[in-house]
Parts: structure tokens; C-alpha cells; sequence
């Protein structure tokens, strides 16, 4: 065991060698480790970020939702009280028009059964004063008579 | 793969020393010879630093912020966990010292590591290829840890200088840990400061080299055991039915050791290399802080 010129070569040997790791070993490396904890520090930063505005968007949403309900509600109740509204509209319309049919059938038949009454009480009359007439012998003018006939026709 | 027991057949000595020999131009003289390279220390934590600093390049070039391939995210484990560790210690800025720590928690750990691959595989390979000799771990090279620990020390006088000044510098071995208000007291404390900083500081690449050094000694060390008392009954005794049973149950007892050894030497290989790459960022903030 003896020290010789090994000793010389082996400090050439790992200067050389610290100097190249320190070169082109360790700042290459090193870097890209703390790269990438940067990168995951901030991937981080964003899903916390992301987290918050997903919170803060359903948050919007449940006011949006709520705000619809509501509007759907009053829709919906202002629809049923414009169909009541309707209904009830239709069911007063109805009934007018009812009577007013009911009215002028009324009306209709009364004047239907004047009309009938008229032309029977001139049938009657004519018969009458055909009868008359048979019994009589004679023409009775209808010009001379009419008044009676007239009396004749109101009192049948 | 311990077949050189049996062909060394000097015994289990002669096979340990044949293992600590190393494969270099010429026979050392002395501790000291700087005529001497030893090829396979470096021929290995160069092909260790290769791999290192292949396998992180390729990723670091096509590194991505994006989500991570399977090899990006194991490197990337490795670099965060040394990071870590310099964010912890080290609170100034230096561009220098989270890759210097990097580097050299992987290389010393791939230098251990090599003391996991069966003990006599690559030395027979060597063999094979006409090499005598081959010590494949860095580690158990003193001139590699010593490398390591004296350009830290490097370092850590630099940074001192740097940060403090000369005088600040130098200051801290005179004026701590003994300090008075009067003069004429703290003259003779401070040479007192002087012996204790000084052995303090000297002793930082001492023990850094010598921690990493004599743990993994140790741990090829007890492989190398393990194969030469297991099979130092050895092969030619395989004509013989004692013999072959012997050896086979040698075998079996190699085996199992060096699985049990081999566990606990991960761990030992795994924090070696992480105390060398802790002291390395403790040392260096100490350099950086003023007191």
C-alpha cells in the first residue's frame, strides 16, 4: 500500500467529473424538478380556483332556478285565474244568449200564435158568412158587412 | 470463482497478498512513490465515473417537467435526496457544492460497490486476458480515497480564504476555541489554539480518507476470508470422496457467508458513501460560516 501518482490522476479524474455534473448534470435536472413543482403548485391554484367558481356557479344556478320556480308559479296561477276568468265569461255569454234565445222562441211563438189566431178568426169569419149567406139565400156583401164581420171575427 | 486457492497453492496468505497487489507499471518503493500508477484504481473509477455520469447526463437530457420516465424518477430520487441533505447543512449559495456532494455519493457508492462482484471473478478475467494482477474495488486504493479527501480539503481551504479572508482564516486557528480579553493571556492560549485547530483541521482529509478506506479494506477483506478458509481444502483433493465431500460443502459454505457478508455490506457500503458525502457539505458550510 503506498501512495503514488494515482493519487494525482484520481484528483484530475473527479474534478473533471464534479465540473461536468455541475455543468451539465445538476442544474438540468434540478430544473426540471422544480419546473414541475411549480407546475403542480399551480394546477393546484387552478382546481382550487375551479372549485370556487363551480361553488359560486351553482350557487347562480340555484338562484336562477328558484327565480324561475317562482316565475312558473305565478304563471301558472295568473293562467288559472285567466281560464276561471273565462269560464266565467263564457257562462255569463252563455246564459244572455240563452235567454235571448229563449226570448225570441217566446216571442216567436207568441207572434206564431197571433198570426194562427188571426187567420183561424177570418176562416171562422168566412165560414160564417158562407154559412150566413147559405142560410140567408143571399150574397151578403162583404163590402156592406165587413164591420159586422169585423165584430164577428173578434168575438170567435 | 476462488479457484486461484486451489492453483496458489501457498495457501490462503499468498492468495490474500495476491489480491491486495495492484496492477501497475512497476514494483513501489517505500509509502510514497510517484513513479507508480496504479492502471486498474484508475482504468475502474474512470469506468465508474463513466457510468455515473452517463446514466445522469442521458437523463438530464431528456429530462422533462412532465411526468417521469421510470429512470428519470430514480435519478431524480438521488438528486432530491442530496439536495436535501445540502439544503439542510449548507444554508449559504454555491453553485459548487449540491453537485460535488452528488458526485460523490455516487461514485464512492459505484467504487464500493464493486466490492460486492464475487472477489476472484474479474481478477480470473484479467487472468484470462494475460493481467496478473487486479484490484477492482477504488475504494481499498488509498491514492482514491485520498484523492477525494484532499480536493475536498482544497475546497475547504478556498472557501475559507474566499469567505473570510486570509486573516479571517487564519485568525480561526489562532483565536478558538481559547479566547480572552487579556492580551498577554491569549498569547500563550493561542499557541495552544494553534496545535489543537491545526490537528483538527489537518485531520478532517485524514479521517475522510481513512474512514472510507479501512471500512471497505475491511469488507473485501472478510470475502477474501471467506473464499480462502471455505476452499482452502481446495481442488485437488477432489479425487478423494472426503475431499470432494469437503470441498462441495465448501462451497456451499462460501456461498452462504459471503450472501450473509455481501447483505450486511450493502448497508456498510451505502453509508460510507453517505458520510463521506455529508462530512464533505458539513465541512464545506463550516468553511463558508464566520464565527
Amino acid at each position: 500500500m503506498n501512495i503514488n501518482l494515482t493519487l494525482i490522476v484520481q484528483m484530475l479524474v473527479f474534478a473533471t467529473l464534479v465540473f461536468a455534473v455541475m455543468k451539465w448534470v445538476w442544474p438540468v435536472i434540478l430544473g426540471a424538478m422544480e419546473e414541475r413543482e411549480r407546475r403542480i403548485a399551480e394546477g393546484l391554484a387552478a382546481a382550487e380556483k375551479g372549485e370556487e367558481a363551480l361553488a359560486a356557479a351553482r350557487g347562480q344556478a340555484d338562484a336562477i332556478i328558484r327565480e324561475a320556480r317562482e316565475r312558473a308559479g305565478q304563471i301558472i296561477d295568473h293562467a288559472q285565474h285567466r281560464a276561471n276568468d273565462l269560464v266565467e265569461q263564457a257562462k255569463g255569454t252563455a246564459s244572455t244568449e240563452g235567454a235571448r234565445l229563449i226570448a225570441a222562441a217566446h216571442q216567436q211563438i207568441e207572434l206564431d200564435t197571433t198570426h194562427a189566431r188571426e187567420s183561424l178568426r177570418r176562416e171562422v169569419a168566412g165560414i160564417a158568412v158562407d154559412a150566413a149567406a147559405k142560410l140567408l139565400g143571399r150574397e151578403i156583401d162583404a163590402q156592406k158587412h165587413a164591420d159586422l164581420l169585423d165584430r164577428l171575427a173578434a168575438e170567435v | 470463482m476462488t479457484t486461484m486457492v486451489a492453483e496458489d497453492s501457498g495457501g490462503a496468505t499468498e492468495y490474500i497478498l495476491h489480491h491486495q497487489t495492484f496492477l501497475s507499471n512497476k514494483a513501489p518503493h517505500g509509502i510514497v512513490d510517484f513513479s507508480v500508477v496504479n492502471y486498474d484504481t484508475v482504468f475502474f473509477s474512470v469506468l465508474l465515473a463513466a457510468v455515473f455520469f452517463g446514466l445522469f447526463w442521458l437523463v438530464a437530457r431528456k429530462a422533462t417537467a412532465g411526468v417521469p420516465g421510470k429512470v428519470q424518477n430514480f435519478v431524480e430520487l438521488i438528486v432530491s435526496f442530496v439536495d436535501t441533505q445540502v439544503r439542510d447543512t449548507f444554508h449559504g449559495s454555491s453553485r459548487l457544492i449540491a453537485p460535488l456532494a452528488l458526485t460523490i455519493f455516487c461514485w464512492v457508492w459505484l467504487f464500493n460497490f464493486m466490492d460486492l462482484v464475487p472477489v476472484d471473478l474479474l481478477p480470473w478475467a484479467a487472468r484470462g486476458a494475460g493481467l496478473e494482477h487486479l484490484k477492482v474495488v477504488p475504494s481499498t486504493d488509498l491514492n482514491a480515497t485520498f484523492a477525494l479527501s484532499l480536493t475536498v480539503f482544497v475546497l475547504i481551504i478556498f472557501y475559507s480564504v474566499k469567505m473570510k479572508g486570509l486573516v479571517g482564516f487564519v485568525s480561526e486557528f489562532v483565536l478558538q476555541p481559547f479566547r480572552v480579553k487579556n492580551v498577554f493571556l491569549q498569547i500563550p492560549l493561542s499557541l495552544v489554539n494553534l496545535v489543537l485547530e491545526s490537528v483538527t483541521f489537518l485531520a478532517r482529509p485524514v479521517s475522510l480518507a481513512l474512514r472510507l478506506y479501512g471500512n471497505l479494506y475491511a469488507g473485501e477483506m472478510i470475502f477474501l476470508l471467506l473464499a480462502a478458509l471455505t476452499l482452502s481444502v481446495g481442488f485437488e483433493n477432489l479425487h478423494s470422496v472426503g475431499g470432494a465431500v469437503g470441498t462441495v460443502l465448501g462451497v456451499i459454505a462460501q456461498a452462504i457467508l459471503g450472501f450473509i457478508w455481501a447483505g450486511f455490506h450493502v448497508l456498510i457500503i451505502t453509508l460510507q458513501a453517505f458520510i463521506f458525502m455529508v462530512l464533505t457539505i458539513v465541512y464545506l458550510s463550516m468553511a463558508h460560516e464566520h464565527h
